[in-house]
């Protein structure tokens, strides 16, 4: 087995469903062990939501896709004796994740002041929707309904579609990838000056980072992005930017000079319009651009253009991506094996030393290993550092 | 600062491999960028829009502010000894050159190694290191073509849509952070450097990592977008963005008996069996949307935000900064470049310890630091 970054840390995960849940699994396969604190039986709320009503076992995919390589340490956290326990693993972790709306980890007592005061070199991370202050705070941090609030959906499809949302939960995964940064940042000052940190994120600031081109565009010229009438693929980039249909399946164009692709697709058409033009002439352009590619197939067309060297490709389904030796050459896909069914997955995208990052354990059942850690406990208690444990045990 | 004393030397250009350089700055490195005498990243030129501020490039200012500006001509030999001496300093090395340039320039992994064997290298390209696309331009749209991502928004009898963000690129930033962090850490504690490497293709996949699970297991049918309102294939009604006499909201997920009181819509009552929000999603979603096109989405969000009904207004920018709410965050941040001109643009999203990390540093002018930092460094003899 190879030598992960982040070995020897170890993640106290208090979250549901994917934006903290999807932090744990990135640190977990950088080498992290992963615990999630899960409410006893019923677990962590994301068990039980599903996509196309597909199930491994108790728990749906989806929970499986976002949970492997994990473990589950089930406890009720309005218990005293669980939440001694809770407390005990504080103590010896290195981060803790949560993802409750604000006020919930303090009524159970675990808001940062609290676990620092048993761990001062804990790294607590947590996410909320819109951040612990002000008129939203409380309001569901929901992706749609973030993608809606922040702007984002007036950046896809065509002037004429109306807002059209992201067809993924961006703000989630974006706001989980963004507080690994956070949390693996905070571990590197602690391991040179030894102190814990407060990690704070919501997806509504994530969604904003996100936007940083567009807003920072609006912020200076106070124009609002407009999307193009017809084939839009960037409201801040001109003609011919976008996707396109041809005889036979669709092909993607991204930023080229206009005299080229002209010449490249014999299109008569294109010749009057220059460079300068390319953005505020970009829907008449493209509705040439649009006639013109339909009269030929994509390959037709992909040939002329990447011979030139211009950047265009033919849009894939996952089918023909799937069967095309570029994407098998990356060996994404990452089979494990839950209560005897083969599942496959995807695998961590970032390779370290060369080597791809596989992991085949399945997601943990509901307090799976609860027993485990409380003997790991114990054993510590008995054997290594009597003094940290005993002071935070319970009572 | 969180990474007080991390000294970062950027090659990259345009946004996927400054973005993660961004953050890193942002969370308190030291980031010199690495740029070729004339033109420097080639961002510098890219104008979008019909917008110009100053004759500037507002999006290199926004991806490139709180970083320093060294121009070196790698295929000269002394401007190529100034780098490997400046590079047997740093922590982290990063490029996003197609894969082959480093090593023709003698500034591969192996090369750079020898010279810092502590150091962390970090490479970003589009498609990979091996396989027939790897000499592909790692073009964010290209690869959202790739991958399959564009049959997954907007509605069903519209072309495949790609996200208007260069979503690729900046996924690919935030994993390329997260890989150099994470090798730092373990240096700090080890010494040992590491090699990073991310590409566009691996990031745009890992971000579909739920949906491509489902399609690897569910007999592999493709992902079907809804015909009416479409918010994301695999979700049942009313889940999308719907249109009232008076603006736009959108309805997450919901349960349509409840919606149908709520929102007294009695031809919603039939739905009564869960499988159907799914398996007659566009026929639920027509009916919902005829109906809340008939009043304003103030008036249908009064009544279902008190309900705890997911829903939200949509906004766009106008409307967006505003609002309270966007205000509180203080999101927005003026920086200021030697020169004199001041562009706003957003901060870092994640906070440290309660605080803000936001630093008043514009982008910097082309070759601005090469004296300062050859001072520094000691490399002009």
């Amino acid at each position: 087995m190879m030598d992960l970054p982040l070995e020897g840390i170890t993640v106290l995960e208090f979250s549901q469903y994917l934006s903290g849940p999807s932090a744990g699994l990135r640190l977990a396969d950088l080498g992290a062990r992963v615990i999630k604190i899960e409410r006893p039986i019923h677990g962590e709320a994301g068990r039980k939501l599903s996509i196309k009503n597909l199930w491994v076992d108790e728990s749906s995919l989806l929970f499986h896709t976002i949970n492997r390589n994990k473990e589950s340490f089930a406890a009720d956290l309005k218990n005293p004796d669980d939440l001694a326990l809770v407390k005990q693993l504080i103590a010896k972790a290195d981060v803790l994740i949560h993802n409750f709306r604000p006020g919930v980890m303090k009524k159970i007592g675990l808001n940062y002041t609290a676990a620092a005061e048993i761990n001062p070199r804990l790294i607590y991370a947590e996410i909320t929707g819109y951040g612990k202050d002000g008129p939203w705070k409380e309001k569901p941090g929901q992706d749609l309904l973030l993608q809606s609030i922040t702007g984002l959906a007036f950046t896809t499809g065509n002037f004429t579609n109306g807002p059209v949302p992201f067809g993924i939960a961006i703000a989630d995964i974006l706001c989980g990838s963004q507080l690994v940064q956070g949390i693996i940042a905070g571990l590197i000052r602690r391991s040179k000056k030894g102190v814990g940190a407060l990690v704070e994120i919501s997806l509504m600031e994530s969604l904003l980072d996100f936007q940083f081109e567009l807003l920072t565009t609006y912020y200076n010229s106070h124009q609002q992005p407009q999307r193009s009438h017809t084939n839009s693929g960037h409201t801040l980039l001109g003609a011919p930017y976008g996707v396109y249909k041809t005889a036979d399946g669709f092909i993607a164009l991204a930023m080229m000079d206009m005299g080229i692709l002209a010449d490249t697709i014999d299109c008569t058409a294109l010749y009057e319009f220059t460079n300068d033009q390319a953005f505020a002439q970009r829907d008449h352009i493209k509705s040439l651009l649009a006639a013109h590619l339909l009269t030929q197939s994509a390959q037709y067309w992909l040939q002329r253009l990447q011979q030139r060297g211009l950047w265009a490709m033919e849009v894939f389904d996952w089918e023909k991506m799937m069967a095309h030796e570029s994407y098998r050459t990356l060996q994404m896909e990452q089979p494990l094996n839950a209560d005897g069914k083969q599942i496959i997955t995807t695998r961590c995208p970032i390779r370290i030393n060369g080597k791809r990052l596989f992991s085949d354990r399945r997601a943990p059942k509901v307090g799976e290993h609860t027993e485990k850690l409380i003997r790991e406990m114990n054993e510590v208690i008995v054997n290594k550092e009597p003094h940290a444990i005993r002071r935070y045990s319970g009572n | 600062m969180l990474l007080d004393d991390i000294l970062v030397i950027d090659f990259s250009q345009f946004l996927s491999g400054p973005s993660a350089a961004l953050r890193l700055a942002d969370m308190g490195a030291q980031v010199i960028k690495i740029e070729k005498p004339g033109t420097g990243d080639i961002c510098r030129q890219l104008y979008v829009s019909d917008v110009r501020i100053e004759e500037e490039s507002t999006i290199f200012h926004a991806i490139n502010r709180n970083k320093k500006s060294y121009v070196a001509d790698l295929k000269d030999p002394a401007d190529l000894d100034k780098i490997k001496k400046l590079l047997a300093r740093a922590d982290v090395m990063m490029h996003n050159f197609r894969p082959g340039v480093m090593e023709r320039i003698g500034l591969d992994y192996e090369s750079v190694k020898a010279i810092n064997p502590g150091i962390v290298y970090a490479e970003l390209n589009g498609f990979g290191q091996e396989g027939p696309w790897k000499d592909l331009p790692g073009q964010d749209l290209l690869l959202q073509a790739a991958s399959g991502l564009t049959w997954l928004s907007n509605n069903l009898d519209e072309n495949p849509t790609p996200m208007g963000v260069a979503v690729a690129d900046i996924l690919a930033g935030t994993h390329l952070t997260q890989g150099v962090l994470a090798s730092l850490l373990k240096k700090s504690i080890s010494g040992m450097g590491a090699l990073v490497q991310v590409s566009m293709f691996e990031s745009v996949l890992d971000f579909q990592f739920e949906v491509l699970t489902c399609y690897y297991n569910d007999g592999r049918q493709l992902p079907v977008r809804s015909a009416v309102n479409n918010g994301h294939a695999y979700i049942s009604a009313p889940y999308g963005i719907y249109k009232t006499s008076s603006g736009y909201m959108a309805l997450a997920m919901g349960n349509i008996l409840v919606l149908a009181e709520l929102l007294d819509c009695v031809p919603l009552r039939q739905f009564t069996e869960q499988a159907s929000w799914f398996n007659k999603r566009d026929e639920i979603k027509q009916i919902l949307a005829d109906h809340l096109a008939g009043k304003t989405a103030t008036h249908w969000l009064s009544i279902l935000e008190k309900a705890d009904i997911w829903c939200a207004p949509v906004m766009d920018y106008d409307q967006l900064v505003n609002e309270e709410a966007y205000r509180i965050l203080n999101m927005e941040i003026t920086v200021k470049t030697s020169n004199g001109l001041s562009v706003k643009t957003t901060r870092c999203p994640i906070r440290i310890d309660g605080k803000l990390l936001s630093s008043a540093k514009g982008a910097p002018l082309l070759g601005e630091d090469n004296e300062g930092i050859d001072r520094l460094f000691g490399l002009s003899d």
